[in-house]
């Protein structure tokens, strides 16, 4: 191969990635190291933002209690929208596993078919449900004198919760469902022949051979809960803020947009940290096992 | 009195008929393999005494009790599956030792058994691998061990070789019949594997289509085929059109030019079964060109265009001169040798 070739095709995986690393660049890194610029810039009512390196922002967000309020919240939120996920989506990926042929892609289809719909749309349908007086349920169950006050549901964080964990659960269940396809068919029968009951057989063989695939549906889950924006934002409105809708109201109601900047960073960080950190637990918890 | 019994055993899968009138009964320590092609109803047939499927009719019995009516997890029968099944976020020992936990065996007789049976199966010191970590050959002795080590009353294989290759499975076929006959457990074999099956067994039930067409020993079954399909499943056979002619005295079977005294009982139009190795090369017979001739080290295969059509045939190769490609030879047989059917003329 001549000089000129060799040079040509060493060139040739950077010309054939540039349209893709541009738009990588463009959209996602510039934007994003620009943001993290921002919030070491000072801003005040009167004169705006003004492009100095201060570290004023990232001072109140370390000292005034508020915002430690706001990002416990914001995990505290995710972990049990997570557990709450895994709980109710590992045992539906089960049982969707064992359905025959024509049941399995028809419920595949209802457990999906949320994805389909907006979340805002599905948020706002958890808001006609339980929305104080007027909710559906509310009403129903008041007129019939079950209840005497509607459930408190609105700007809570139970329901801040079940609203996400709806919305989050296609990812649980995709997940589990796909450890679950790398079963051994006969697994089941192996174990019973040996003389477990169905019980033993869920918990000493089914539960440890999915849990890679509940703890990476979690993570999923977690990391898109605690950044999640359109459900914190129906449901706990102003009254119930997390770190996603408090970087929000910065940027677009105070217009203190360094402050915006540092509380979004924060929680970027945060969650890569998280994320990256529990996977490589899990990977080594794993490896033995699951190559 | 039979060990293992099924009795008028048949399996239905809406109007489909899987298995169907199995009548079978296994001594105690017996080998006895299921051997047919895929489809034959084999393997529902061992999922039907593992109880993971229940027969639509007929009865299971073992020493005399009703199997059909126990759950599958208190049969106590060891089963190898054919992916092995073994519990991936297991070692080979917790693997082993699962059935003796479900049977709540003390901690040190668990351990002492699941280290003997680990021993047996010659996997000492691989106690603490997991599955994932081990090769096919070795995976296969842990679910043999793990199968082994509850003290099954039968031992059950579904097609455990057919994922090994072909050096390995020869060796394991050995292990697994050593195994057997030291420890007498009564085993039942499914198996597509004509070889593995004469190998191993002390009984083959050849089946076809959900029927049984014959059991017997190896050699009853290789050299007194019960039916076609035995004939043509069991080692390669040629099969020549023939007839009986009852106008000479006494009456002789005709295969082209070849002929012998005629057997009782048939008349008409025959087929003639015979093996390949039992053909030899001779100065009478049915006439014959070699149109291939190949060299297997221990053996010579002739492919022969016969006047009663293609024919195969195997000599030892004992020294001998052999005729050449495109030679005309002259074929023939010991009556003792062949098996005559009658044949449907079309």
């Amino acid at each position: 191969m001549s000089m000129a070739a060799e040079e040509r095709s060493a060139r040739a995986p950077w010309a054939l990635t540039a349209p893709a690393l541009m738009l990588f660049v463009g959209v996602l890194l510039i934007p994003l190291a620009m943001t993290v610029m921002l919030s070491f810039h000072d801003w005040g009512q009167y004169k705006g933002i003004e492009p100095v390196f201060i570290l004023k922002n990232w001072h109140e967000i370390a000292t005034d209690p508020y915002y430690a309020e706001m990002f416990w919240r914001t995990f505290r939120i995710a972990i049990l929208t997570t557990l709450l996920t895994a709980l109710l989506g590992a045992p539906e990926a089960y049982i969707l596993n064992r359905m025959s042929g024509r049941w399995k892609s028809f419920f595949l289809l209802v457990i999906l078919g949320p994805l389909l719909i907006s979340v805002v749309a599905r948020t706002l349908g958890w808001a006609l449900l339980f929305g104080g007086n007027n909710g559906l349920v509310n009403k129903l169950l008041m007129s019939l004198g079950v209840m005497r006050y509607p459930i408190p549901f609105m700007f809570t964080e139970t329901g801040m919760v079940v609203a996400l964990a709806h919305v989050m659960m296609p990812f649980m269940v995709l997940s589990v469902w796909a450890a679950l396809q790398r079963l051994d068919p006969q697994i089941e029968n192996a174990a019973m022949s040996l003389g477990a009951g169905p019980a033993t057989i869920i918990r000493r063989i089914i539960v440890p051979q999915i849990m890679p695939g509940v703890l990476s549906g979690a993570i999923i889950v977690f990391s898109l809960s605690a950044s999640a924006f359109a459900t914190p934002a129906i449901i706990g409105g102003r009254r119930l803020k997390v770190a996603a809708t408090l970087a929000y109201d910065e940027f677009l109601n105070t217009l203190n947009w360094p402050l915006g900047a540092a509380v979004a960073t924060l929680l970027l960080v945060a969650l890569v940290l998280i994320v990256v950190g529990s996977n490589a637990l899990i990977e080594r918890r794993y490896a033995e096992v699951f190559r | 009195m039979a060990y293992l019994e099924l009795d008028r055993v048949a399996k239905q899968f809406g109007a489909q008929t899987v298995v169907d009138d199995f009548s079978l009964s296994v001594g105690k320590g017996e080998f006895i393999s299921f051997l047919g092609p895929s489809g034959c109803g084999k393997t529902t047939t061992l999922q039907m005494i593992a109880g993971f499927l229940d027969p639509t009719r007929g009865a299971i019995r073992l020493e005399g009790k009703d199997l059909t009516a126990i759950h599958p997890a208190k049969r106590g029968l060891g089963i190898v599956f054919q992916s092995y099944a073994l519990f991936p976020h297991m070692t080979a020992a917790e693997n082993v030792a699962f059935g003796l936990e479900m049977r709540n065996v003390a901690r040190g007789e668990r351990a002492e058994r699941v280290r003997a049976a680990l021993a047996m199966v010659g996997l000492a010191g691989y106690e603490d691998r997991h599955p994932r970590r081990m090769s096919g050959g070795q995976q296969q002795r842990v679910a043999l061990a793990r199968a082994l080590v509850i003290k099954p009353s039968v031992l059950l294989l579904d097609e455990p070789l057919s994922n090994l290759d072909a050096k390995l499975r020869e060796e394991m076929q050995i292990e697994l019949r050593q195994i057997q006959r030291t420890i007498g457990t009564t085993t039942i074999l499914v198996t597509h594997d004509q070889s593995e099956a004469m190998s191993l067994s002390d009984r083959i039930v050849v089946m076809s289509q959900g029927k049984i067409e014959q059991i017997g020993t190896p050699q009853e079954t290789y050299e007194r085929p019960a039916s076609a399909f035995v004939s043509q499943f069991l080692g390669k056979t040629n099969d020549f059109a023939g007839a009986i002619d009852r106008t000479a005295t006494p009456a002789r079977l005709v295969a082209g030019s070849w002929s012998a005294p005629a057997p009782a009982g048939l008349n008409g139009a025959v087929t003639v079964s015979i093996r390949p190795e039992r053909i030899g090369f001779g100065d009478a017979g049915l006439s014959a060109k070699i149109v291939t001739r190949i060299f297997q080290g221990n053996h010579w295969l002739f492919q022969c265009d016969s006047e009663c059509g293609p024919a195969i045939v195997i000599r030892q190769n004992d020294g001998q001169a052999q005729p050449a490609e495109g030679d005309a030879v002259r074929l023939a047989w010991r009556p003792e040798d062949m098996s005559v059917r009658a044949r449907a003329v079309a």
